[in-house]
C-alpha cells in the first residue's frame, strides 16, 4: 500500500509540473521555438524587458489589485460586522445569496453582464467606453472579489460576538470608535486573509478583465492571452516563468512563517 | 440598544447598494439584452434561436462531466493519500498542489499546447508525429490538469477534518480498510466532494481558452460561443446564451448542494 501511495503521488505530481518545467526550461532556449532547444540563453528575458508593455500591463495589474483588494476588504468588513447585526433572518439569507451570485455564475457570464452594463453605462452618459477603462476594470474586479472577503471576516465576527462591542458602547465608546478598538483587532486575521485573496484573485483574473477591459488598460493575463494569439511565444515563456518563480517564492514564505506562527503559539 | 443594533447594521449598506448596483442590475441587463433584438424591441428570436446552440450545449455538457468525473477518480485518492500523511509531508503536498493552482491558468494552457502540438515538444522528443491537438481527449484532459486541485483542496480538508477515532472506532468493529473507506470516510466526505465537483464542473463548462488552445478550432463549446458573440458584438445572442448557462448552473449547484449537509458544506479555498 505504502508503495503505491508513493508511485500515485509521483505519477500524479509529476503530470501536473511537467508543462511548468517545460515552460521553464523553454524560456532560456536560444532559438525562437517552444519545441526545440539550441542552446542557453537570456534572449527572451532581454527581449521582454525591453518591452515598454510588460511593465506598462504589470504597473496596471498591481495597481487594480491593490485597489480592488482595499475597497472590497473595506466594504466587505464593513458589510460582516452589518450582516452579523442584522435581525431579520431573512435579510441576512437575501444579502448572503446575492453576494454569492458572482462566486456561483462562471466568470464568462459575470464578466458578459458586467460588460453589458458598463456598454449600457456609457450609453446612457453619452462617453467613450475607453474613458472608463480603469473604473470599469475596478467596479468588476472588487465586485467578484467581495464575496471572499466576507466569507473570510463572517466567521471572524461570529466568533467575537457582540458582547465586547457592546461592552465598549455602553463605557462610552461610539459606534466607529468601538470598531476600530475593540472590534478590528480582533477580527484583524480574517480581514488580512480576505485582502489577501481578494489581491491574489484579481492578479490572477482574466476572464473578467477580458469581458470588461477596453484596449487602453491591459493588465498582465490580458497582455499573456494576447502572446499566446502568436505562433511561437518564447518571450509570453519568460514572462510566465517569472511570474511562476514569484508565486513560488510567496508560497515558501509565507508557509515558512506560518509553520514559525505555529511553533511559537504550541511553546505558549 | 435597539438604536445600536441599526447603527451597527447600517456598515452593511456600502454593500448592498454596491451589490444592488453591480451585481444584480448587470444580471438584469443580461435578461433584458436576451429578450430584445438589436433596436432595443422586446422579441424572443434570441432565446428560440438557441436551439442551433443545441449540439454545443450538449458537447459543453459532455466534456465538463467527463472531465469532472476524471477529476474525482484522480483527485479523490490523492486527497486521502495527502491526509493521511504525516502533518510536515500534508503542508509540503498542499504547496505542491498550490502553485499550479496560482499559475494563471493561460500559462498552464499554453504549455499543454506547445507540448502535445503536432510539431511540438513531445513529438520532437520521442520523433513521432502523434496528431493530440484537435480531439475531445485534449479538451478533456487540459480540464482535468487545469481544475485538479480544485477537485483535490476541499475533499483534502473534510478528510482531514474526520478525527482519527472514528477510522479506529471502524476497523476496531471488524471494518475492513477498503469498508473503512466506503461505509465511513467517504460520506462523511461528501461535503468536500460536492464542493470540489461544483469547482472544477462550472469552470470546465463555460471555458473558452481551453477548447481554442487544446481543441485546435476543430469544435465550439458554450464558452466559445459567448466569446465570439462578443467579439463580434452580437450582444444579443450572446447574452442570451449566458442566460440558459447561468440557469443551467444555477440548478446544477442547486441540486448538488441537496445532496451535502448545509452546516459542513461550501468549503471555498
Amino acid at each position: 500500500m505504502k508503495h503505491f501511495n508513493r508511485v500515485y503521488l509521483i505519477l500524479i505530481f509529476g503530470i501536473l509540473y511537467i508543462p511548468i518545467i517545460t515552460l521553464i526550461f523553454f524560456s532560456f532556449n536560444s532559438a525562437n521555438s517552444t519545441a526545440v532547444f539550441e542552446g542557453f540563453s537570456l534572449r527572451w528575458y532581454r527581449e521582454l524587458f525591453s518591452s515598454p508593455d510588460t511593465f506598462e500591463a504589470l504597473r496596471n495589474t498591481l495597481i487594480l489589485a491593490i485597489s480592488a483588494a482595499t475597497l472590497s476588504t473595506v466594504i466587505g468588513t464593513a458589510a460582516a460586522a452589518g450582516i452579523y447585526r442584522m435581525k431579520s433572518k431573512l435579510a441576512k439569507n437575501a444579502i448572503n445569496s446575492v453576494t454569492n451570485i458572482p462566486m456561483m455564475n462562471p466568470d464568462i457570464v459575470t464578466g458578459m453582464s458586467m460588460m453589458l452594463f458598463f456598454v449600457a453605462l456609457v450609453g446612457i452618459l453619452s462617453i467613450d467606453y475607453e474613458s472608463i477603462g480603469f473604473t470599469a476594470m475596478l467596479i468588476a474586479h472588487t465586485t467578484f472579489c467581495l464575496p471572499y472577503v466576507i466569507l473570510s471576516v463572517l466567521p471572524r465576527v461570529e466568533d467575537l460576538g457582540k458582547s465586547l462591542t457592546e461592552a465598549a458602547l455602553d463605557l462610552g465608546c461610539t459606534p466607529i470608535q468601538s470598531f476600530f478598538k475593540v472590534e478590528l483587532p480582533n477580527i484583524l486575521p480574517g480581514v488580512i486573509s480576505g485582502f489577501t485573496m481578494a489581491f491574489t484573485l484579481s492578479l490572477d483574473d482574466f476572464v473578467i478583465s477580458y469581458f470588461v477591459g477596453s484596449s487602453n488598460f491591459q493588465t498582465l493575463p490580458l497582455l499573456i492571452y494576447s502572446m499566446t494569439k502568436k505562433k511561437v511565444t518564447p518571450d509570453m515563456y519568460a514572462l510566465s516563468t517569472l511570474i511562476i518563480i514569484t508565486v513560488f517564492i510567496f508560497l515558501v514564505v509565507s508557509n515558512v512563517k506560518s509553520g514559525k506562527a505555529r511553533r511559537k503559539e504550541s511553546h505558549k | 440598544m435597539k438604536k445600536k443594533s441599526i447603527m451597527h447594521s447600517i456598515a452593511a449598506a456600502p454593500h448592498i447598494f454596491w451589490a444592488a448596483l453591480f451585481i444584480i442590475l448587470p444580471l438584469i441587463i443580461v435578461i433584458f439584452y436576451a429578450f430584445t433584438d438589436a433596436e432595443g424591441n422586446f422579441s424572443f428570436e434570441n432565446i428560440l434561436g438557441l436551439s442551433e446552440y443545441g449540439n454545443i450545449f450538449l458537447l459543453s455538457i459532455e466534456l465538463s462531466v467527463i472531465a469532472t468525473f476524471i477529476c474525482l477518480l484522480v483527485g479523490y485518492p490523492l486527497a486521502y493519500i495527502i491526509a493521511k500523511a504525516d502533518a510536515k509531508k500534508q503542508k509540503f503536498f498542499i504547496m505542491l498542489l498550490m502553485l499550479p493552482m496560482w499559475t494563471n491558468l493561460l500559462i498552464r494552457t499554453y504549455s499543454i499546447m506547445a507540448i502535445l502540438d503536432d510539431g511540438g515538444f513531445l513529438n520532437n522528443l520521442l520523433n513521432t508525429e502523434l496528431h493530440i491537438i484537435g480531439t475531445k481527449g485534449a479538451v478533456i484532459f487540459g480540464m482535468v490538469y487545469d481544475f485538479l486541485p480544485y477537485m483535490v483542496l476541499p475533499i483534502y480538508t473534510c478528510i482531514s477534518k474526520i478525527p482519527k477515532n472514528m477510522w479506529e472506532a471502524a476497523s476496531d468493529l471488524g471494518c475492513s480498510p477498503i469498508r473503512v473507506l466506503t461505509k465511513v470516510i467517504f460520506p462523511l466526505s461528501m461535503s468536500g466532494v460536492i464542493s470540489g465537483v461544483t469547482m472544477v464542473f462550472v469552470p470546465s463548462i463555460s471555458t473558452f481558452y481551453i477548447s481554442q488552445k487544446l481543441g485546435g478550432g476543430t469544435f465550439e463549446l458554450i464558452g466559445d460561443t459567448i466569446e465570439r458573440q462578443f467579439v463580434s458584438s452580437a450582444l444579443n445572442t450572446g447574452a442570451a446564451i449566458s442566460f440558459v448557462m447561468m440557469i443551467l448552473i444555477l440548478i446544477s449547484i442547486s441540486v448538488m448542494n441537496k445532496f451535502s449537509d448545509p452546516d459542513d458544506g461550501g468549503i471555498i479555498i
